[in-house]
């Protein structure tokens, strides 16, 4: 039979972190690398409980149990700083002379090997410890590179949205694409209109309804405007409910009129949507493309715009091309706009030029 | 190749070389871009004209810049953790050899599809190696001479190293351990990067 010297011996190499108890739950023998966590400590004859404060299984409470918990997982911690945390399990000797207690770090093994300076030499070779400890950093390493790539994807994706050429929310094209095709059209002499239209009793929607019923009529009035146009036109969502239209080619008042009232006419028809009825219309203004190129994109599209404010004050559902005198018109009554607005059934019909079929009834109604 | 790979060659460009002289190489290599991701893969064409490109800019034999970007893989503080990974592999110099053989299995371990070719190490009499590097990434036998040369230097050893030509498909460095503890050596501390 094997004396405890000897069991003692062979276990430092196997289990260095062994605990021999004896039938009384005092300890005998300890393994090296747990002498190292207490260097000062005077192990021999300790009560094992004492140092070690039995976590789970909580049915043991005493020595008694301790010894006759042969084979369970047993958890505890020191009962002294630091209070590192082990897993352990216990076989009898034989012969009643007590038992061998085999303690491990478990999953506190990172901060052990923080806490105590441990290293492979303190871990028996076939102890996977070292080879856990080098999975945690070359994991960490690599899902440091993840992330870091994760935050330049969504960077990229950021300015990629930043760059582009498409109002996400109607798949219509933005401002900035709009400019540069504007650009383009003025730069190369082409025969062009640009249209600004605005939507009319938009917010009502969105204040009554609520955003998602705003959106589905954003997305009912791109296709709409789509339906009107040609393919070579472009249109532009250029704010909340602003849009340009750039009509290719086309710079005849009749036909451009047309365009415009059909328009007006399709986006007044009521939009459902969660089975209740939105009801919009439309201001159109309209500038035909400069005869130079000394003219630039902002005072066209600047001339557009006061041709739709004229159209705006003339109550709405209306569509008016620019005309020179409308400069000064727009600094005196642009303060009457809101007071226009609501009044738009009794809008001064006589002013609108450009006029559209639409007629008071449907204005009305928004 | 594994963005890892490529990546670690922008590091040891960027960091000896400077960052317009890595412009250049990129450039020169048409690659169309000049940041690798670490965890990206590109293809081998994409490394192939990086590494010629390297060669004609730099207007160095690419076996001694590879070699030098072993070193600094392993030396340059900002690459610590790499050299920690190694260091994992042995308490000292000799055991660290002898863990090469694991290497290829344990980079995939931690990168899933970070492939290195096969490395074996053969003790040819004591204190005497020869490590094989298997074909299948150009450079490699050179990248493995410097990464030995700094690791050496890193456990304090003072060793030979040599390049003993091509066998079986593999190159073949020889390693020859002269002295033990020649040097300080830098410290290893298994938990100083946990947390």
């Amino acid at each position: 039979m094997m004396s405890f010297d000897q069991l003692a011996e062979l276990a430092g190499k196997m289990a260095p972190m062994f605990v021999m108890i004896n039938a009384d739950g005092q300890i005998e023998r300890v393994g090296p690398t747990l002498q190292k966590l207490r260097p000062d400590q005077d192990w021999t004859g300790q009560p094992f409980i004492e140092i070690f404060d039995l976590r789970r299984p909580r049915s043991i409470r005493n020595m008694a149990d301790l010894l006759g918990s042969s084979g369970v997982k047993l958890h505890m911690q020191f009962r002294d700083e630091p209070h590192t945390g082990l897993k352990g399990v216990l076989a009898p000797l034989p012969k009643g002379r007590g038992a061998f207690v085999n303690l491990s770090f478990g999953i506190s093994v990172l901060d052990a090997v923080r806490d105590y300076d441990l290293t492979s030499a303190d871990f028996s070779a076939t102890d996977l410890t070292i080879e856990m400890l080098y999975l945690v950093e070359a994991k960490s390493a690599a899902m440091e590179a993840s992330r870091q790539l994760n935050l330049r994807l969504q960077g990229a994706k950021i300015a990629a949205e930043e760059q582009a050429f498409t109002d996400t929310l109607t798949g219509l094209k933005n401002r900035r694409a709009m400019n540069h095709i504007l650009g383009r059209m003025i730069s190369t002499g082409r025969d062009f209109s640009l249209m600004q239209l605005d939507l009319d009793f938009f917010k009502a929607v969105n204040d009554t309804m609520g955003h998602a019923a705003g959106d589905a009529v954003l997305q009912k009035v791109a296709s709409i405007m789509v339906d009107c146009t040609r393919n070579v036109d472009t249109i532009a969502r250029v704010g909340g409910d602003e849009f340009v239209l750039i009509i290719d080619g086309l710079v005849d008042h009749a036909q451009l009129d047309n365009i415009a009232s059909r328009l007006i006419k399709r986006l007044e028809e009521p939009i459902p949507f969660g089975g209740q009825m939105c009801q919009i219309s439309a201001s159109i203004g309209t500038v035909l493309s400069p005869a130079s190129v000394s003219i630039d994109a902002a005072q066209l599209l600047n001339e557009a715009d006061m041709a739709l404010y004229a159209a705006k004050r003339a109550g709405r559902a209306c569509h008016y091309f620019y005309e020179p005198g409308m400069d000064s018109e727009d600094t005196d009554e642009a303060v009457e706009e809101v007071s226009v607005d609501t009044a738009s059934s009794q809008a001064d019909t006589s002013r609108s030029s450009g006029n559209t079929a639409a007629d008071a009834e449907q204005r009305s109604n928004g | 190749m594994h963005g890892l790979i490529n990546r670690a060659i922008q590091a040891f460009v960027c960091s000896t070389y400077g960052e317009s002289r890595w412009r250049d190489v990129t450039d020169s290599a048409e690659l169309g871009f000049s940041e690798f991701e670490a965890m990206l893969i590109y293809t081998d064409d994409q490394s192939k004209k990086l590494l010629a490109a390297m060669e004609q800019v730099l207007q160095r034999p690419l076996p001694e810049m590879l070699e030098d970007m072993g070193t600094f893989l392993v030396s340059n503080p900002q690459v610590e953790a790499l050299r920690r990974l190694l260091r994992f592999g042995g308490v000292n110099y000799v055991e660290f050899l002898h863990s090469l053989d694991d290497l290829p299995d344990r980079a995939r371990l931690a990168v899933s599809d970070l492939y290195l070719p096969p490395l074996e190490l053969i003790e040819t009499a004591p204190g005497q190696f020869k490590l094989f590097c298997q074909d299948g990434l150009p450079g490699y036998a050179s990248v493995m001479m410097g990464v030995l040369r700094a690791m050496a230097d890193d456990y304090g050893d003072l060793v030979i190293l040599e390049h003993s030509g091509h066998q079986d498909g593999a190159e073949v460095i020889s390693v020859t351990l002269v002295e033990t503890d020649f040097a300080e050596g830098r410290a290893f501390d298994l938990g100083a990067h946990l947390l």
